[in-house]
């Protein structure tokens, strides 16, 4: 049996007296998934996402990534382990738009202390294989939506993430970036990064994902393969 | 509470630390301006203040009890021209011993004091300030002008050598007395058969100058038997050793009172200015809502003038409370008696506080207020576009850990707020360079004053002059009958004896020169004493002498011209070779080789011999052998080691510390109100940064790194600038009191220390940048990522 890659057990999520935003959820994804969690506004997608992340920490339950227990981290180790263990693509880019192309996505592997030169490399093999390579010394202000979040994709796979992290990663894209990045996403997948998605996108989902997680109100309501359902 | 409330309440809450820096600006600023407002007051003409504020004395004079009574002398107070008279007050010359808690150890000969017998400290002249301690009420007490509250003095050549307590200290700026007593004291204090003498102080319609206050003299001379009037000192002279005195501080007091203000208003305005300016995307959506551009301007001037208010109130109490030691030290200085800040100054620094904030978040919000209410949202909290991008490029060029090559770019995306934090690092590293600087100056000034580089002093005179030290060099001497053959047999004889000389005082008169001229004759070489030279050399032989600033400027002559003194009806030609450094003097003297005078003056010997050890010898036990080599001669050794620093040079020392302390404080507050601004508007980045694994330890890297140029920027430009004002300073406050200054008193940054001292910049930068490099570590991930 595969070991899995992410293991959660009996997370739940508290803030002060509110509902809770993930309520005792186990969930298991084994290396080389893509999984999709779907759900609506305030359903705890983004709480788990956090706390894969260890941006966050549960209120109760483990979380467990790679072999690292996300949960008991600190803040300077916790830190260490996105840099080692995680890529993450975010809705809005979160590109530094004072720096260069190259710049932002050399920056994970810099702030690892990898040398420069080899940085580089691995920076210009990635805008190449994301064919933005053009724009490598442009600044992200004048790229297109669809462009920008390829170097945010670039720029999460720098380091070789065992874990790629996307929050809504279509959802500031016209429809034709869209579209680019539903294919990088599944061309991702298709040479065996593992990632979780999260999503309003049911038609992302079903294209980049091979399972698909439905959270209501902080529970997984529904969790399925994609190939299932079709 | 109106709309126009509740944003101010909401703006000035919500944003906690920034309204927290705010105020604390405001604070310091107001502070730093009271104490500096309160030193320019206080530097302004201080002793006609001072003199004023005592109804002081134009005429003290000293009358003869034997040849005239109490009440012819309290007549005079109707003579005509006199406007205001105290007296008579008995008054005795005493000679005492140090006793416990003198500044000198016990038993040690004070100089004479004069000492008048007085009921209360008040009077229509003269009305004495109580420093310290009470007015004596009984026998065996008296208020010194000097000596510490608590010591005790033991009178000498007076029946049983009563002891008397320093009850209080006083200050007279018309310098009257040298301690109070009760008018039934003096009695116990004259010596049997000592003249009895009585002091009358005079006010005058007018005594503005030496001719005036000839004239009421003679006319109070009139009115007294003839003889009755044995001496007077005038208020004029008074007044004039004082202003040589004060005026040599005066410039540095000023200097550091406009670093003060010109800072205050530099922060204060800087702090204002952020506070506003980084809310333009607040701005905005109040302008969305339906704001007026009025109303914005209204809503930011309120929230910047809460704070500001709150911390000017406390600044205020603050500046006000540390005025108390500062404004006792130029009183110290001055010889003043400023009890309290002015009025005018806290109104004024109110007013200027408040007012600046006003002026500064009008004109920042009215800029912000113009903007149009979708560039003010799009234009949000971060820098604008492009700016610092090539600062960017280029600091990601350069080989070092990516956390200090980001932090190294960002002050470029700010210019405005950077150039404001450099000014405020220059200012602080100025003040701290001037500081020093003048600190180490007046070191100098003080070694220069006691040119005490002897280990052990052999005096043979009874010692007559001079507060609080042994006197020597000063003053009328009686010299021993101790043979000087021996004495200098002795000390050769004495193992462990590296050098001395002899040191012989005498008065002769100058070529066309009123007055008397002291001349110090030194037998042996004298050029180890400690005395600084400004220009020329120190004599090397008969016929050669050195001469302070004072007697070339009373004389009109410079280095290497020939002086005549006179002495004994003698001629004396002189060569000046050298003009020498001498704080101390106020009069005219002549510094020489005891050959110069030997025609003229066969018996001169000297009266204190100054011996410098070899090194490794214990200082004590020279001492004590020698004593004992000496004392059949009728003469001792002593330690020339336990002056010190002067009461006047400590306070100075204490001063600087605060004023320094304080200046730096603000530019390190003015640094930590721009870094809080800058890591708030990165905020957003700083969880990009820690989303892709930055550690907390490198995002405080970062922000440390933000103002390392900064820091040795400043540094670099106030280090030079501190040193350039201490470099004209310095010299201004010699020219003040009519001395020049020689290069040791002036040249006295070692290299090191200007380096340390630019280092200095960065550790303002650095402290001023901790606080939100703390908070920018410990910021969650995932709330600086949702914020916009």
């Amino acid at each position: 049996m595969t070991t899995p890659l992410i293991e959660l057990r009996d997370v739940s999520r508290r803030y002060d007296d509110d509902p809770p935003a993930l309520a005792e959820v186990s969930l298991t994804v084994a290396p080389g998934e893509a999984v999709a969690v779907l759900g609506p506004s305030g359903s705890g997608k983004s709480t788990l996402l956090n706390l894969l992340a260890g941006l966050d920490r549960p209120s109760a339950g483990t979380v467990t990534v790679a072999g690292v227990r996300v949960d008991e981290l600190g803040e300077a180790a916790s830190a260490r382990y996105r840099r080692a263990s995680i890529g993450m693509v975010f809705q809005f880019f979160n590109l530094l738009d004072d720096l260069t192309v190259v710049d932002n996505v050399v920056l994970p592997a810099q702030l690892a202390g990898l040398a420069r030169g080899e940085a580089r490399r691995r920076a210009a093999e990635l805008l190449e294989a994301l064919g933005i390579d053009r724009h490598a010394h442009a600044y992200p202000g004048r790229l297109s939506g669809g462009e920008r979040q390829r170097v945010a994709v670039a720029r999460a796979l720098m380091n070789r993430p065992a874990l790629l992290l996307a929050d809504e990663p279509t959802g500031a894209l016209d429809t034709a970036s869209g579209e680019d990045v539903k294919d990088l996403l599944g061309d991702l997948h298709a040479d065996g990064q593992t990632i979780v998605l999260v999503t309003h996108d049911v038609a992302l989902a079903q294209s980049c994902a091979t399972r698909t997680i439905q959270l209501v109100d902080g529970r997984i309501a529904a969790d399925s393969h994609v190939g299932a359902d079709r | 509470m109106s709309t126009l409330g509740k944003v101010v309440r909401a703006g000035v809450g919500r944003r906690r630390v920034q309204t927290v820096v705010t105020g604390l600006a405001a604070m310091m600023a107001v502070t730093a301006s009271v104490l500096g407002g309160s030193l320019l007051v206080a530097s302004a003409a201080p002793f006609d203040h001072a003199f004023a504020g005592q109804h002081g004395a134009h005429l003290t004079a000293q009358f003869d009890a034997g040849r005239t009574t109490t009440a012819q002398l309290s007549a005079t107070a109707h003579v005509a021209g006199v406007a205001a008279a105290s007296g008579p007050f008995p008054t005795a010359t005493i000679s005492a011993h140090s006793g416990a808690g003198t500044a000198l150890p016990p038993g040690v000969d004070l100089p004479p004091m004069t000492v008048v017998g007085r009921a209360g400290p008040g009077g229509p002249v003269d009305d004495v300030t109580l420093t310290a301690g009470r007015w004596v009420t009984g026998p065996g007490e008296i208020v010194s002008a000097g000596i510490p509250l608590g010591s005790t003095l033991r009178v000498l050549g007076l029946p049983g050598s009563p002891t008397l307590t320093v009850v209080g200290v006083a200050r007279s700026v018309s310098s009257t007395a040298d301690g109070w007593v009760t008018p039934s004291e003096i009695t116990a204090l004259t010596a049997p058969g000592a003249p009895r003498r009585y002091q009358m102080l005079y006010r005058f319609a007018a005594a503005g100058t030496t001719a005036q206050i000839a004239a009421d003299r003679a006319a109070i001379s009139a009115a007294v038997p003839a003889g009755a009037l044995t001496g007077a000192q005038s208020w004029l002279n008074v007044k004039l050793g004082t202003d040589r005195n004060t005026a040599l501080f005066i410039p540095f007091l000023i200097a550091f009172g406009v670093l003060g203000v010109v800072m205050s208003v530099l922060i204060v305005g800087n702090v204002v200015a952020g506070a506003v300016g980084v809310s333009t995307r607040r701005i905005g959506i109040l302008k969305a809502i339906g704001f007026t551009p009025a109303q914005v301007v209204r809503a930011y001037m309120g929230q910047a003038l809460v704070p500001a208010a709150v911390g000017t109130v406390i600044g205020v109490v603050a500046g006000n409370a540390l005025a108390i030691p500062v404004l006792s030290t130029t009183n110290q200085l001055y010889g003043t008696n400023t009890s309290g800040v002015a009025p005018q100054v806290d109104v004024a620094v109110i007013a200027g506080a408040l007012g600046l904030t006003a002026v500064t978040a009008w004109a920042a919000a009215l800029r912000a207020g113009r903007l149009r209410t979708v560039d003010a949202l799009a234009v949000g909290r971060t820098p604008r576009p492009g700016r610092g991008q090539r600062a960017a490029r280029l600091a990601a060029r350069l080989p070092l850990p990516r956390p200090v090559s980001l932090g190294l770019a960002h002050p470029f995306a700010r210019p405005a707020r950077t150039a404001a934090m450099v000014a405020a690092i220059v200012f602080g590293a100025t003040a701290a360079t001037f500081a020093i600087g003048v600190g180490a100056s007046l070191a100098q000034v003080q070694a220069a004053k006691n040119h005490d580089n002897a280990d052990v002093i052999v005096p043979t005179f009874a010692p007559q002059s001079g507060h609080g030290r042994v006197a020597r060099n000063r003053g009328p001497r009686t010299p021993t009958s101790a043979d000087p053959a021996a004495i200098t047999a002795a000390v050769n004889a004495q193992t462990g004896t590296r050098a001395y000389y002899g040191t012989a005082e005498t008065e002769v008169s100058v070529a066309g020169v009123t007055g008397s001229t002291t001349v110090f004759a030194f037998t042996g070489n004298a050029s180890w004493a400690g005395y600084r030279m400004i220009s020329g050399s120190w004599f090397h032989g008969p016929g050669q002498a050195v001469v302070p600033t004072t007697f070339l400027t009373a004389t009109g002559t410079r280095v290497g011209d020939t002086v005549t003194l006179e002495d004994y009806g003698k001629a004396v030609p002189v060569r000046i070779v050298g003009e020498v450094f001498d704080p101390h003097t106020q009069t005219m003297e002549v510094l020489t080789d005891a050959g110069t005078l030997a025609a003229a003056e066969p018996n001169l010997h000297p009266d204190t011999y100054s011996i410098a050890v070899k090194p490794g010898t214990e200082v004590r036990g020279y001492i004590h052998k020698l004593d004992t080599a000496l004392r059949p001669l009728g003469v001792s050794a002593q330690s020339d080691q336990f002056q010190g620093n002067s009461d006047v040079i400590l306070a100075l020392d204490a001063l600087t510390a605060i004023l320094t302390l304080m200046l730096v404080a603000t530019a390190g507050l003015g640094v930590l109100n721009a870094v809080v601004l800058d890591t708030r508007e990165r905020v957003h980045d700083l969880g990009v940064h820690k989303a892709l694994g930055m550690t907390p330890r490198q995002a405080v890297t970062m922000v440390i790194a933000s103002v390392v140029v900064i820091g040795l920027t400043g540094g670099a430009t106030g280090v030079p600038v501190g040193a350039a004002l201490q470099a004209t300073i310095v010299p201004a406050m010699g020219h003040s009191a009519g001395i020049n200054m020689p290069a040791s008193v002036i040249d006295v940054y070692h290299p090191t220390e200007l380096v340390l001292l630019g280092l200095g910049g960065l550790l303002i930068a650095v402290l001023g940048a901790l606080l939100p490099a703390g908070w920018a570590a410990r910021t969650r991930t995932a709330t600086a990522l949702r914020t916009e």
